[in-house]
């Protein structure tokens, strides 16, 4: 009963502010919504004791993605009433794909995967059942090869960056900080005998 | 599980999170008095001694005058984000504690198995306290935007880059601990380290415990960090904040003090174990208050004597120092632990073989 009403507490709340995310004139508000929509999707990670994903969750999308997003959103000049410009425009497709995910959604709705007996009724694991351990055994060992291939193609994307953004501008003056850190009071002051 | 039941638990969570909320703030605004004595003694000059015997009712005078002060939020400010801004960066301050063990008690003989004394002991505590630590940044960040004037913006920029960096060595410097504990769990950690100073975790990740208070005064922005309250920006972010709201930052900054000190005395100090085990007759939840006080100490010291960094003389001890540090610490830690021939030497403090 208490992990129906949190159920639906965090899918409720997830849901409005999802709304909120697209429907609010303020793009700072905008992003303060997402994050509180990431804090329920972990909320419903937490209740599928997926500890792990609920807290990495927080830790990356909140704890370091989004304050990108805020610090670029920050930086921007966004005109409100320059938000609604092109609606008539857009307003066709985005509703051909609404429509779309709504007729699948009934449809998977009636086609008995949601049904009573299928919804998870499990046990709950026990505070021995350490899912970080599980998921490092069998991301080290069984998936190696996918892991690994998505580090490195993180490291390239990581690379990529940099070149991309990298400008060696040859006007620009740079401290060498280690050669300032080392300065002593000989070489700057000399005793001068009078 | 019937309604009463579920009154009763919830009647306990509280008592459980006012018996760690109440006192955190109490320690809060002690550690202010102390900080003023500290520094005073250290400049030798007196502090704060005049409100009561010794300037001890100072913190609550201080209290009473920030309460009694007007809020004043500016005209053109961003109303509802100025009001939660320092909401925002109190909350994740206190949260953490939820995780934190503050010893081990087996109440006087009542219980059979000495239970761990945290409001919740989860199996991720470790990765909880750094994602949860993770977010004071919005605050900040609201902070700055919703005052609507340049110097908080500047100061808030300022801040979430230099916490955004040292959360990374942080993050890597702990990994270090986690391979020689095998554990998220904080608890299991400290047990890990039980038997006497030597089996501490200070002694094989000597370079992992600087690297690790080091970036939390940069995360709390602690003085030779504190470039986001400098003057020459009128104090950074808080510039517009007034009377409580004002005193609702500092009050996070020093809970997040208290929670860098207790977890590094957690992480590598041992936690409630005493440094020789005779001594553990003597409560385990003095010592764990004893070296996080001293840690806390150690804050105010670096205060007293460090003059503030450079910005990009803190970025790069940041990137450039502290993080290839950590990467090169976990490869040492690796290698030794799967060495042949090695592994003989690191046994000793791994817990989990």
């Amino acid at each position: 009963m208490l992990e129906t009403a949190f159920f639906n507490l965090f899918a409720g709340l997830a849901i409005l502010s999802g709304m909120g995310v697209v429907l609010s004139r303020n793009t700072m508000h905008s992003v303060m919504f997402l994050i509180l929509c990431f804090f329920n999707a972990a909320g419903l990670f937490f209740l599928l004791d997926a500890e792990f994903l609920g807290i990495i969750l927080i830790l990356i999308y909140v704890g370091a993605v989004m304050v990108l997003f805020m610090f670029v959103i920050m930086m921007l000049e966004v005109n409100v009433a320059r938000l609604r410009e092109g609606i008539t425009q857009y307003l066709p497709l985005g509703g051909m794909i609404a429509v779309i995910l709504l007729i699948e959604f009934v449809a998977a709705a009636s086609s008995g995967v949601f049904a009573d007996g299928a919804m998870a009724t499990a046990a709950h694991l026990g505070q021995e059942v350490n899912n970080t351990k599980q998921i490092g055994m069998v991301l080290y060992t069984q998936y190696l090869l996918g892991f690994e291939i998505a580090a490195i193609i993180l490291l390239v994307a990581l690379i990529g960056s940099i070149v991309l953004t990298l400008r060696g501008r040859k006007d620009a003056k740079y401290q060498n900080m280690s050669a300032q850190v080392k300065v002593r009071r000989e070489d700057r002051v000399r005793k001068v005998s009078m | 599980m019937s309604v009463m039941d579920m009154a009763i638990q919830a009647g306990i969570w509280a008592l459980e999170i006012l018996a760690i909320a109440a006192p955190v703030a109490l320690t809060v605004a002690y550690i202010t008095y102390f900080e003023r004595r500290i520094i005073g003694w250290i400049q030798v000059r007196q502090g704060c001694n005049r409100v009561g015997p010794a300037g001890l009712l100072q913190p609550l005078a201080d209290g009473l005058k920030l309460l009694l002060k007007e809020t004043i939020i500016p005209a053109r400010a961003n109303k509802v984000l100025f009001v939660a801004a320092p909401l925002l960066s109190l909350v994740p301050a206190l949260v953490a504690f939820a995780v934190v063990p503050f010893g081990e008690t087996s109440l006087f003989g009542i219980w059979e198995t000495p239970h761990i004394m945290a409001i919740s002991n989860l199996n991720v505590g470790l990765l909880y306290v750094m994602a949860i630590s993770s977010l004071s940044i919005y605050g900040v960040l609201m902070a700055g935007w919703a005052s609507n004037s340049k110097y908080p913006i500047i100061g808030s920029i300022r801040s979430t880059c230099q916490m955004i960096s040292y959360e990374i060595s942080m993050g890597f410097g702990l990994v270090t601990v986690m391979m020689l504990a095998g554990s998220l769990n904080l608890a299991d950690i400290v047990h890990a380290q039980a038997g006497g100073i030597l089996h501490w975790y200070m002694i094989p990740l000597f370079p992992m415990l600087i690297v690790f208070f080091i970036s939390g005064c940069a995360e709390t922005g602690r003085t030779p960090f504190d470039l986001t309250e400098t003057e020459e920006l009128v104090s950074g972010y808080y510039t517009e904040y007034s009377g409580m709201w004002f005193a609702t930052f500092s009050l996070a900054e020093y809970g997040a003090m208290i929670l860098i000190s207790l977890l590094t005395s957690i992480l590598f100090l041992g936690g409630w174990y005493a440094p020789i085990p005779a001594l553990d007759i003597i409560p385990g939840t003095f010592w764990l208050l004893g070296k996080s006080a001293f840690l806390i100490f150690v804050f105010i010291w670096f205060r007293a004597t460090f003059p503030r960094y450079r910005y990009d003389q803190m970025m790069r001890l940041g990137w450039k120092i502290f993080l290839p540090w950590t990467l090169g610490w976990i490869f040492v830690v690796g290698m030794f632990i799967y060495t042949p021939g090695l592994d003989g030497i690191i046994n000793f403090w791994l817990a989990w073989r």
